[in-house]
């Protein structure tokens, strides 16, 4: 069985001028939907509380909401979370009460409407506790980021670590971008997932910088964008293969994991589409317009074999 | 001819066998259980064993199984409630030198046990419980650490009769205010002799010579470490008396401290215990002064005015007898003559001393008990948290001294059996060096953490199955090895997290879904290969040896660039997220094994003894 006729060719760099208007565009709605609508938080960015309530049967959300606001709880969020009998809370500090007590309070009169109410989950997270996650995320995002241009800097040349990490940005830009724009909530597993993304990406660029600097080698042709055409082309089939098991185990997750592991199966879903389409194009067409050619990827030491084999 | 040594086969059966042992725990169910550890003087023993063996047999509980490991008793039971209902009979039977827990153990056979094999160590959002990050508030620990100062400058200035006009706290500074020069340097003198951990410097004012003294930075390092290190004896003590099995207390960065109570299920009582800082004071009552005139604003030096908790004012001398540091141990019951709740406290030396000579110089008159206790609630102002402190003190009792008491004595006045049982708690727990407060939660019940496991277990086997019958169908025999490598690496996960025993997170098992779709990419990287060769006009077993070979640099490539994120994951995250990157490295790692070494094992195995005319790939 084959997805790709091993002996079809596609003039993929032909198009990347096509492809750099497409991602343009990909970006610039992404950055405007960043800068206008803007990243909708969850309580772990922006601290808050939030309780979750399981019940025997079925709830009307205005009840729930009325109950909360005669016992002084104003501007709640009251939603149904996965099924009718689930209740999630989303609770504004209250004058009267320290925030960390908040949500026993809340399960309380939550308890009173039944009592067979069960207290599935509570994340409160202070303001402060809040702003430091959002800090260290951006920097672990810049760690990773750093780290991937270092190592593909050391392993290929720094056009390729520069076009990588080009992409890298690109991905993850579009992938937030996405959140930004349908308004999804962003959260602590949903940033793990962009940073996983960032590995996943990598992962497939490097596929095809591996075979780019092979073919830079091994065929003798001046012309690079034919070589890195060629070489997109072999592996191919490999990168839809490989996207296309990721995207199905990420569909059984986002189907069957559960609410609370939606957004993040969302992001890792964006994230390998945009990475799968980036690797073929962004990557590969920042190298071509860096203007690698052939005397960059010869090894520098002939005596020792093949310098590029490293265990 | 593709053949391994015989060294490379075994070391892949090897790895396959051990990894099926470790795995193999996790398939036993695990049994609600009670865990029961002795605290303060009593000990576990074959007796204890016993006793609450009987007890269990009396109320036609069995336990499905008893065994004491690592001075702890453990009972396994059938159902949750058995073991409910047993937590309570045990907590009567047993007193409050011992402390059962609920907890979960698998039912593992005994040579499981002997060789060290445990299940995965699933994560808070798995088996529901609670966890808080805790900030202490190191401000106030170094202000209390300037207050004990200034009082110790106070006592020293006395002795040895220096005059001062004034002592005051600004912040962490403490003023000494002078008449003359000639004192202030004198004072100086002392008090850099006295205390050498101290900063001075000499302030200059018209008529006025003030010494300013101030805490060093090494000081002050040692405080914040303290108050530190003390909270989290302090909580650990609280929580220990809870009643948790494998609780975590953490200290997390300079301030913080992190508390997991696995299973745990009322995060309203653990908060309330946690933050507490009740304690007792006992003091003398103001007798030579009008309480009328003191609700009216002229408060006598010396003395404070305080309300009983029916809001009647009494005044109290200033002068502490005892406070609630001095108290050792303590414990709740009812008092034997009203049947009122009743705390019994028994003081440390130097307080007994103190108690015993104030009771009696002073008996016939009047002595009250000061219930402290802080409160901190954050408000929004103009969309900022502020934190407002309150301290609430009431007197609930106020009694003559009949006669002077010493180490041990009883204290009644709180309203309920519940809160005498709680104060005691605290006071044995010992009290909070500063105050702290809670800046996250994250409560999962235990619901829902069976639905994240149930849900979990699912998407991996879907996801598993998905990519099993694609690889089947694209790769055929080649496809079926794949798959093999694929199962054993999923074995190989679990076993590795079982081994290091460590945290399996919601977020984990999402990162082991994520290998599962990825593991394969290092064999399709492979296949690709072969069958480029083999459309190159190779020979068959030529090209699975260049398959094999040419595809590794790549492999490697691709898969430490995700360890690269992984790591940078890993170090950056808390709980859930940690647990993501764990499981995404060991998959990163296995998978290389077994999807480069073990389906070569199985290729060679298949392929390689023969001449092969063409691959089913």
């Amino acid at each position: 069985m084959q997805i790709i006729n091993k002996d079809s060719y596609f003039d993929l760099m032909g198009k990347r001028h096509l492809a750099l208007i497409f991602s343009g565009m990909l970006l610039l709605v992404a950055l405007g939907a960043i800068i206008v609508r803007g990243l909708n938080f969850g309580i772990d960015f922006t601290g808050g509380t939030l309780v979750e309530v399981g019940y025997p049967q079925a709830v009307a959300l205005s009840e729930v909401r009325e109950a909360l606001s005669q016992d002084g709880f104003g501007d709640t969020v009251v939603q149904h979370f996965g099924t009718s009998r689930d209740v999630l809370v989303r609770l504004a500090p209250r004058e009267d009460m320290a925030s960390a007590v908040l949500s026993d309070r809340a399960f309380n009169v939550m308890q009173g409407i039944d009592a067979g109410a069960d207290l599935r989950r509570v994340e409160f997270v202070g303001p402060q506790v809040g702003d430091e996650l959002t800090e260290d995320g951006g920097m672990a995002m810049l760690y990773a980021l750093i780290g991937i241009l270092i190592y593909v800097g050391l392993r290929f040349e720094y056009r390729f670590a520069v076009g990588s990490v080009i992409a890298l940005v690109h991905d993850v830009l579009v992938t937030i971008g996405f959140f930004a724009l349908f308004q999804v909530e962003f959260d602590l597993p949903v940033l793990a997932a962009v940073l996983a993304v960032i590995g996943y990406s990598l992962n497939d660029t490097i596929v095809v910088f591996d075979r780019i600097r092979e073919n830079f080698r091994k065929i003798r042709k001046d012309d690079s964008i034919d070589i890195i055409n060629i070489s997109i082309n072999q592996t191919l089939s490999r990168t839809l293969i490989t996207s296309g098991t990721t995207l199905l185990v990420l569909i059984a997750l986002f189907l069957f994991g559960g609410e609370i592991i939606h957004g993040f199966a969302l992001a890792l879903i964006v994230g390998v589409v945009i990475g799968t389409y980036s690797s073929i194009y962004v990557a590969s067409s920042s190298v071509i317009s860096m203007g690698v050619s052939r005397a960059d990827m010869m090894p520098v030491k002939k005596e020792d074999g093949e310098p590029d084999e490293m265990p | 001819m593709n053949r391994y040594p015989l060294w490379k086969n075994l070391l892949v059966l090897t790895v396959v066998l051990i990894g099926g042992l470790f795995a193999l725990p996790n398939l036993f169910d695990q049994d609600p259980s009670m865990e029961i550890s002795a605290s303060r003087d009593a000990v576990i023993n074959q007796a204890t064993l016993l006793r609450v063996e009987q007890a269990l047999q009396q109320e036609g509980l069995a336990a499905k199984g008893m065994a004491i490991r690592n001075k702890k008793l453990l009972v396994r039971f059938k159902s949750s409630e058995d073991q409910l209902r047993a937590m309570d009979l045990v907590t009567v039977l047993l007193g409050e030198n011992y402390t059962p827990a609920l907890t979960l153990s698998p039912d593992l056979p005994d040579w499981l046990v002997a060789l060290g094999a445990e299940p995965m160590y699933l994560g808070l959002d798995l088996r529901g419980g609670i966890h808080v990050l805790i900030d202490v508030d190191m401000e106030a620990a170094i202000e209390q650490a300037a207050e004990r100062y200034s009082s110790d400058i106070r006592t020293l200035l006395r002795e040895k009769k220096v005059r001062y006009a004034r002592i005051s706290r600004d912040n962490d500074l403490v003023m000494v205010k002078f008449n003359t020069a000639d004192k202030r340097d004198q004072a100086a003198d002392m008090i850099g002799n006295e205390f050498r951990s101290l900063n001075l410097e000499n302030l200059d004012e018209a008529e006025a010579f003030f010494v300013r003294v101030a805490l060093s930075p090494t000081e002050k390092q040692e405080v914040r470490k303290f108050a530190l290190q003390q909270n989290i004896t302090t909580l650990r003590n609280r929580v220990n008396a809870l009643g948790v099995a494998e609780p975590l207390i953490q200290q997390q960065g300079e301030r913080r401290i992190v508390v997991q109570l696995p299973g745990a299920r009322d995060p309203a009582k653990l908060k309330e215990i946690l933050g507490a800082t009740a304690t007792l004071e006992y003091r003398l009552a103001d007798t030579e002064h009008s309480v009328e005139d003191a609700v009216n604003g002229r408060i006598p030096p010396g003395s404070n005015l305080y309300h009983e908790r029916n809001g009647a004012p009494v005044l109290l001398k200033k002068r502490v007898i005892v406070t609630g540091n001095q108290i050792v141990d303590a414990s709740s019951g009812l008092d034997q003559r009203s049947g009122q709740p009743a705390v019994f406290v028994s003081l440390d030396g130097v307080g007994a001393k103190r108690m015993r000579r104030m009771t009696n110089e002073n008996v016939g008159k009047p002595m009250a008990v000061v219930f402290i206790e802080n409160r901190t609630t954050t408000r929004m102002v103009d969309g900022k948290p502020v934190k407002v402190k309150r301290k609430v003190e009431e007197v609930i009792s106020i009694a003559n001294i009949q006669e002077p008491f010493g180490r041990r004595f009883q204290t009644t006045g709180l309203g309920t059996t519940e809160e005498a049982r709680d104060l005691a708690l605290l006071l044995r727990a010992g009290a909070l060096a500063a105050p702290i407060e809670i800046v996250e939660e994250r409560t999962i019940g235990p619901s829902l953490g069976q639905d994240n496991i149930d849900q979990g277990f699912m998407s991996v086997m879907i996801g598993l199955a998905l990519v099993m019958v694609f690889m089947t169908f694209y790769y055929r025999v080649f496809g079926l090895v794949a798959d093999m490598a694929l199962m054993m690496n999923l074995v190989l996960i679990v076993s590795i997290l079982s081994l290091l025993q460590a945290t399996l997170t919601l977020p984990g098992i999402a990162g082991i879904v994520l290998t599962v779709g990825m593991a394969v990419d290092a064999n399709v990287l492979i296949f690709q290969r072969i069958r480029e060769e083999i459309a190159n006009g190779i020979s068959p077993q030529a090209s699975i040896q260049a398959g094999y070979e040419k595809a590794f640099s790549t492999i490697i490539d691709a898969n430490i660039t995700t360890l690269i994120a992984a790591v940078v994951l890993f170090s950056f995250g808390t709980g859930p997220i940690k647990g993501f990157a764990i499981t995404l490295a060991i998959g990163i790692a296995t998978s290389m094994f077994t999807a480069i070494v073990g389906t070569r094992a199985v290729i060679n195995l298949i392929y390689g003894r023969k001449r092969v005319k063409a691959l089913a790939i």
